[in-house]
């Protein structure tokens, strides 16, 4: 009850909310069109015949909630996973692409962050092109990574998870760096007067500090992730991959395949992001975390 | 080399003076203090009388800017690297991720010791300071008194003959704070260690010292060294004796005269 109470009804009030405000735009903005056609056709629709034909119309400039809703599902579990209209099937190619472009760029974040921390030189001179590299537009990166590696014979997932590391290393080295400085002076002091070695002082105070803000940082770049793998397919004119039926639909102007295409991305999005939160909190769970 | 018993903490003509942004700020100044074996020393005093600068100077936190010290008849970076003492903070510091089993397992593991040793120091310790029983416990799940035990055996795990103490009970209620002075003399008392205790409470002064070391601030420096006249045995009571009042009594005074109350 109290979960319903205090979690369900708001979500799902503001749901309802952004639906109805959705399908007032739907109309709005499918009417032109709608009032161009039936003037060609001298068509005299009543005013509630007008809005169930701007609801449902092949290819409308905004698709309406149910549009969307029947599109993704026929697409999602009406097809086999296989097929290459399964939504199933690009999800899983996006996909992996954006968990090997994750676990590269949580790994190299990592190492950057470690690597600041204990060399002065690194922290003076990396941070700044660290910053740098994240204001050039991914759009402008994508296609150049992509045709340069084809040209020295890489293709496929590689480069596409690439861009997903250029995107996700970056919150995980900036969260590190935070993490593994986490630790109070008193710890340090501590560990100080019992004379440990760095690498002592690292594995026992430093990393285990750094955990949650670890967790934290991953939740920011596997949603990273996704986006870069999205992108990754773009310009390369990929077949397969979210990105691929966006830009498939864009070609063609299949409005609804393009919600319906965004759609499956926010739901591999949101399900990325509750697993890494999940992961985040067995870890905290095994490390003695005070449950909330 | 002669015969008499070595100091443990021996420091001579010691100032340290820290560079701030609004100038330099002497936090030690000319502190000439011998320390013995066995001995319980207190350090009390307003803040920045430089009692805390102090401990951290044998402890090797702080570098001394002038004069010298040594501890262990070393310099206290030698000695520090000898793992020659513990050091107890104002907060227990204990690691949140860790069972207080695993804090006090910390040192050791630090130096190496065999699972089969480290067993050991950690069930003798826990007993020592009466956390038999609360092994698998994480900090959070002790009181604060319990955690500043903890933190006490974790510093007692490691055997050193030298306790640095920088106001470990300062943070901790009045009722919590006797039992545990009760305990720390106990502990004292069967353990034959030494033991350099930060307060600025005077009557914890008192009643745990062989010694009672008042210091005054700017700059900070040793104002005067009270000899304890009462027995090693002292039962709580004893705070009500006429004995343990004049020396209360000359502390005050001491630290008025150090014109600590001034401000």
């Amino acid at each position: 009850m109290d979960s319903l109470r205090s979690k369900i009804i708001p979500v799902t009030t503001i749901l309802a909310v952004i639906v109805a405000i959705w399908y007032v735009g739907a109309v709005a903005m499918n009417a032109p069109f709608q009032r161009d056609m039936d003037s060609r056709n001298n068509a005299t629709p009543s005013t509630m015949e007008f809005i169930g034909k701007t609801l449902s119309q092949p290819k409308p400039t905004l698709p309406a909630p149910h549009q969307v809703a029947r599109n993704f599902f026929e697409n999602t579990f009406t097809r086999k996973v296989t097929s290459n209209r399964s939504l199933v099937y690009h999800a899983w190619v996006t996909l992996s692409s954006t968990l090997l472009g994750f676990a590269f760029g949580t790994a190299l974040g990592i190492l950057i962050a470690v690597g600041i921390v204990h060399v002065t030189t690194l922290d003076r001179s990396l941070m700044p092109w660290i910053i740098a590299s994240q204001t050039i537009p991914i759009l402008a990166i994508a296609p150049m990574v992509i045709v340069v590696l084809a040209a020295v014979g890489i293709t496929g997932l590689i480069p596409k998870a690439l861009i997903s590391t250029y995107l996700s290393f970056f919150p995980v080295a900036v969260g590190m760096v935070k993490g593994l400085r986490s630790p109070e002076l008193m710890h340090l002091d501590l560990m100080h007067t019992y004379n440990a070695s760095r690498s002592q002082t690292f594995w026992k105070l430093r990393v285990p500090a750094s955990v949650p803000f670890l967790f934290a940082s991953m939740k920011v770049a596997v949603a990273a992730s996704l986006v870069g793998a999205i992108v990754g397919e773009l310009p390369t004119g990929a077949v397969a991959g979210i990105g691929a039926k966006l830009l498939a639909g864009a070609y063609y102007s299949q409005t609804i395949d393009i919600w319906s295409a965004l759609v499956a991305g926010s739901v591999v999005a949101a399900l990325l992001v509750a697993l890494v939160g999940l992961a985040g909190r067995l870890v905290d769970r095994a490390m003695g975390g005070r449950p909330a | 080399m002669t015969a008499v018993k070595p100091a443990v903490v021996a420091a001579s003509k010691l100032g340290l003076t820290f560079q701030t942004n609004d100038g330099p700020v002497q936090a030690l100044s000319d502190v000439d203090l011998t320390i013995g074996k066995g001995e319980f020393v207190s350090f009390i005093g307003p803040s920045g009388c430089g009692k805390t600068t102090f401990l951290r100077v044998i402890a090797d936190l702080e570098k001394p800017t002038s004069g010298s010290i040594t501890v262990n008849g070393m310099t206290p970076e030698q000695a520090r690297e000898k793992r020659a003492y513990g050091y107890v903070f104002q907060a227990a510091a204990l690691f949140p991720w860790r069972t207080i089993e695993r804090n006090v397992a910390l040192p050791l593991e630090i130096i190496g010791l065999p699972k089969a040793e480290q067993a050991k120091r950690i069930k003798r310790t826990m007993e020592l300071v009466n956390l038999a029983g609360f092994e698998k416990k994480y900090p959070w799940q002790l009181s604060g008194g319990m955690q500043q035990r903890a933190s006490i055996a974790r510093a007692l795990a490691f055997e050193a003959d030298l306790l640095l103490m920088d106001e470990p009970f300062g943070a901790l209620d009045e009722i919590v704070r006797d039992h545990l002075n009760e305990q720390l003399l106990r502990l004292w008392a069967a353990t034959d260690k030494t033991i350099c205790f930060v307060t600025h409470s005077i009557p914890e002064a008192v009643y745990l010292s062989t010694r009672i070391v008042v210091m005054s601030p700017r700059p900070g420096r040793v104002t005067d060294v009270i000899e304890s006249t009462l027995p090693r045995e002292r039962p709580l009571d004893i705070r009500e004796t006429p004995e343990f009042l004049a020396i209360a009594a000359r502390v005050r005074d001491g630290l008025r005269a150090g014109h600590s109350y001034e401000d």
